[in-house]
């Protein structure tokens, strides 16, 4: 077996004083695409930001983040940025705010290929239209010459895939890539990433709360809650066999598209997502949840080798 | 009951003019609604389905009295419209006034519309209708989360004992975990009050739940209008054949426990 | 959930609350009566004669001057900015609430008004009525009008696009409700922030003015008349023009800070970040 594209070790991200992401291990497998889920506040955009080396400013991110036999975290800020944009790239969930709005479209796709690859201008414009047919942007000779603005969201959209894939990363992650979208155009989108990932056998981390797109495109999944996994494994072993009673509550609480349900009512999760900084000690479901004991406060390690579980009271 | 629907919206039509881009550029026009047929019944529940832009939002507008139509006539047969007929929107900050309590919101519009009520009696029975606690009623919008915030704006749109209940994406801005609650709260509510109910939503899922039956609008047009179960097995639209073909669906679900 | 309040706040605060001290004590007490004229004692260094900050070129107390001079400034700022509020936070309101024409009259007249200076506008109300304090008055909070217009109205606009807004049309709340009961306690923290700006201005186009013999007569304390004043004298007591340049300094520097503070920490952003950890 090859060795894991991407190992994350005990990462936490410290917004001031509170810890967002509370400890979180997770290892991304060569050419496999995993879903990251998670609700506000559960710290999975924290997460891809310390990986990507995008925190904001202020927000420290600590422990081990592994890529290539080299902590990322201990890199200096220009190796750091020498891999950004070229071995690991990503996708944004608004590709207006994304995209400089005074530049071409045809430049921002040839940006990372100068930068990185040190193409000439014409080299790069011609790599760059190949590119926006790959991503199959219509009329991609005109589109090269377009503003950000002059290009619908779907298109935008696909403008920064043809970005994150100019220079064949290793690893690329998509930060809820479709949720400003359409659902008809969400759907070409999440099979022209699909394509390309398969094709390129790029690693895809797929960040989103919807867990439709995460089983439609993703092999294997890690759900986040109040800045800790809680629970992860192969799509459809943790889909149709959760084991953490916040897994089952999500997957419940969607009304399912196929049938009706015979009364009407769906199963709710009581409670609110708490804000950060206010999970309980411990588990941070146990406050919501329906199986929670005295233990439920000390929070549970993650156990289990092929579908781990942070839970005391894991379903069976 | 009565023959003619409580709403009836024949060939309306909303069009709506862009700032000019030049001086000597012309303004342009964009047809936001364009010959819509509707009718709603009392306790009917409709969804409205489309991609942004599609006119959903604009023809919500429309109902609620807003704005008159610049063609086509929108009927409403009940006693007064402004009373029976509110609405709750997408995301719940937008829509309560931050400088104001949860009892001045709710209460608002009864103030408003001059209505005879005992305001505290009205106002703890539409706290507990909609689930929050009667401590809520002297705090502010900002104390609360994003599903009590919706909860808050479903109080202040039964206030007024509406008929009508218009909900524009009342779900998607909420937390994944939380939409359950304000779904089943809005399925409750409708079956206790005999709401009619028209959703805007872009998820599918959510308006098969809570309608019986669905319009599809595309580019300002109703392309398809037909009951719930009928238009997930047999649409006849080509557009909504590629909605429903675009539904991310859940390829595995848990086995319902216990055991059926 | 306490937060510390911004230091300009607090700096701000203590400045403008001195002056508000000093201008309350002296309708009631000054040293000396600050027109009492003693030509034998004129130019009286500090201490001397028993005058603490000495004494002006026609001999009067100083400190009594500056104390008094204090009233004058306070007036001219409440005055100014109640006029200026007045009339500019309802025609910024309506041009939120009703937009088209009436929107474009608004902001096309505040862009005329704007480009006149305040003190340009002033100067043609001295030449046009008779100079003097109301005069200046009339005139700075006159021309404070279209920066509250316009303020109300930008942030009036946003509050207008909420959907509460909407909401309450769609049971019928009228322009006067709206305006009253969502739009004006939504734009509040701006006119605070910017009637503690405007205060500053005015303090200093008083000041300004009546050094050009625009604005306050002679006869009645103000700090830009004793600096203009002092100005024949510098050389034989230049600290008689240092005193009410500091006082002017020092009071449009509280209100500048007082402003910068209230927006700091109004700021929505803020507020929203302090609710969010």
């Amino acid at each position: 077996m090859s060795a894991p594209a991407l190992e994350v070790r005990g990462l936490q991200v410290l917004v001031g004083e509170t810890e967002a992401v509370r400890g979180v291990d997770f290892t991304l497998e060569q050419g496999a695409r995993t879903g990251l889920i998670g609700e506000s506040g559960s710290g999975k955009t924290l997460t891809a930001l310390a990986v990507m080396d995008l925190l904001p400013d202020g927000l420290v991110a600590r422990g081990e983040i592994w890529y290539r036999g080299r902590d990322l975290l201990r890199l200096s800020e220009r190796e750091r940025s020498r891999l950004r944009g070229d071995r690991l790239t990503m996708v944004f969930q608004e590709p207006l705010s994304a995209l400089d709005p005074l530049m071409r479209v045809g430049d921002q796709v040839a940006e990372p290929l100068r930068l990185h690859r040190r193409l000439s201008r014409t080299e790069a414009r011609a790599r760059a239209r190949e590119l926006l047919e790959r991503v199959q942007l219509p009329d991609p000779v005109e589109r090269l010459r377009a503003y950000p603005h002059q290009l619908s969201g779907g298109q935008r959209q696909r403008v920064m895939i043809a970005m994150a894939v100019a220079c064949s990363p290793d690893i690329l992650i998509a930060d809820e890539p479709t949720t400003a979208l359409d659902v008809t155009v969400q759907a070409e989108i999440l099979a022209l990433l699909e394509r390309l990932v398969r094709e390129e056998g790029t690693t895809l981390l797929l960040i989103t709360h919807d867990l439709a797109i995460v089983s439609q495109v993703c092999d294997q999944v890690l759900v986040m809650y109040g800045g800790r996994i809680v629970e992860a494994g192969p799509t459809a072993e943790v889909f149709s066999h959760p084991r953490h009673p916040y897994t089952l509550a999500l997957l419940e609480a969607i009304p399912p598209i196929d049938q009706q349900l015979p009364n009407g009512r769906l199963t709710q999760i009581p409670g609110a997502v708490p804000g950060l900084g206010e999970f309980p000690s411990g588990c941070p479901f146990r406050t919501r949840c329906l199986r929670e004991t005295s233990c439920c406060s000390t929070m549970p390690e993650m156990a289990g080798t092929s579908h781990p579980v942070a839970c005391w009271h894991p379903l069976s | 009951m009565s023959s003619s629907p409580l709403f009836e919206v024949r060939g309306v039509t909303k069009r709506y003019r862009l700032p000019r881009t030049s001086v000597f550029a012309r303004r342009r026009e964009i047809v936001a609604v364009s010959r819509v047929d509707l009718d709603l019944n009392d306790s009917d529940s409709l969804g409205l389905v489309g991609d942004s832009g599609a006119g959903k939002s604009t023809l919500l507008r429309l109902l609620l009295g807003l704005e008159p139509p610049d063609e086509g006539s929108i009927r409403y047969q009940g006693e007064w419209r402004r009373r029976e007929v509110q609405i709750v929107f997408q995301d719940p900050t937008r829509a309560l006034d931050p400088r104001m309590t949860v009892a001045e919101i709710v209460l608002e519009p009864l103030r408003v519309l001059r209505l005879r009520e005992p305001m505290s009696t009205r106002l703890s029975e539409l706290l507990d209708a909609v689930g929050l606690p009667r401590a809520a009623a002297d705090r502010y919008p900002h104390e609360f989360s994003g599903g009590q915030r919706q909860r808050i704006a479903i109080a202040r749109a039964l206030a007024p004992r509406p008929r009508v209940l218009l909900a524009d994406e009342p779900v998607s801005a909420l937390d994944v975990s939380v939409r359950a609650q304000i779904l089943n709260l809005l399925h409750d509510l409708r079956d206790l009050y005999g709401l009619a109910l028209v959703l805007v939503s872009h998820d599918l899922s959510v308006v098969r739940h809570l309608c019986d039956r669905i319009a599809v609008m595309h580019r300002g047009e109703v392309v398809e209008q037909q009951q719930t179960q009928s238009l997930f097995t047999a649409p006849t639209h080509p557009y909504t054949v590629r909605l429903l073909e675009a539904i991310p669906r859940l390829r595995w679900r848990p086995s319902p426990r216990p055991s059926e | 959930m306490r937060r510390r309040l911004p230091p300009s706040l607090l700096a701000g605060g203590v400045l403008v609350a001195l002056v508000v001290l000093v201008a309350v004590v002296a309708t009631i007490w000054t040293p000396r009566n600050p027109t009492q004229v003693d030509v034998v004692r004129r130019l009286s260094g500090i201490g001397q004669n028993g005058f603490l900050l000495g004494s002006d070129q026609l001999g009067r107390d100083e400190l009594s001057l500056l104390m008094a001079g204090a009233r004058t400034t306070l007036l001219v700022g409440v005055v100014t900015v109640v006029i200026a509020v007045a009339v500019g936070v309802p025609l910024g309101g309506l041009a939120a609430l009703f937009g088209g024409a009436l929107e474009e009259a608004v902001m096309r007249v505040s862009d005329v008004l704007l480009a006149f200076p305040a003190l340009v506008l002033a100067i043609l109300f001295a030449a046009v009525f008779r100079p003097g304090t109301v005069t200046a008055m009339a005139a700075i909070g006159i021309a404070f009008v279209p920066s509250f217009a316009r303020v109300v109205r930008g942030a009036g606009l946003q509050v207008m696009e909420q959907d509460y807004v909407t909401v309450a049309r769609g049971w019928g709340s009228g322009p006067l409700r709206l305006m009253v009961r969502h739009l004006l306690p939504n734009v509040g923290s701006v006119i605070i922030v910017q009637a503690t700006v405007a205060f500053a201005i005015a303090i200093l186009a008083e000041a300004s003015l009546s050094y050009l013999g625009l604005g306050t007569t002679p006869g009645t304390p103000s700090w830009g008349l004793m600096l203009a004043e002092a100005q024949t004298y510098l050389a034989q007591a230049p600290l008689l023009g240092v005193w009410p340049g500091l006082c002017i300094g020092l009071s449009v520097l509280g209100f500048s800070l007082l402003g910068d503070g209230i927006r700091d920490l109004l700021d929505p952003r803020l507020v929203e970040r302090m609710a969010q950890t």
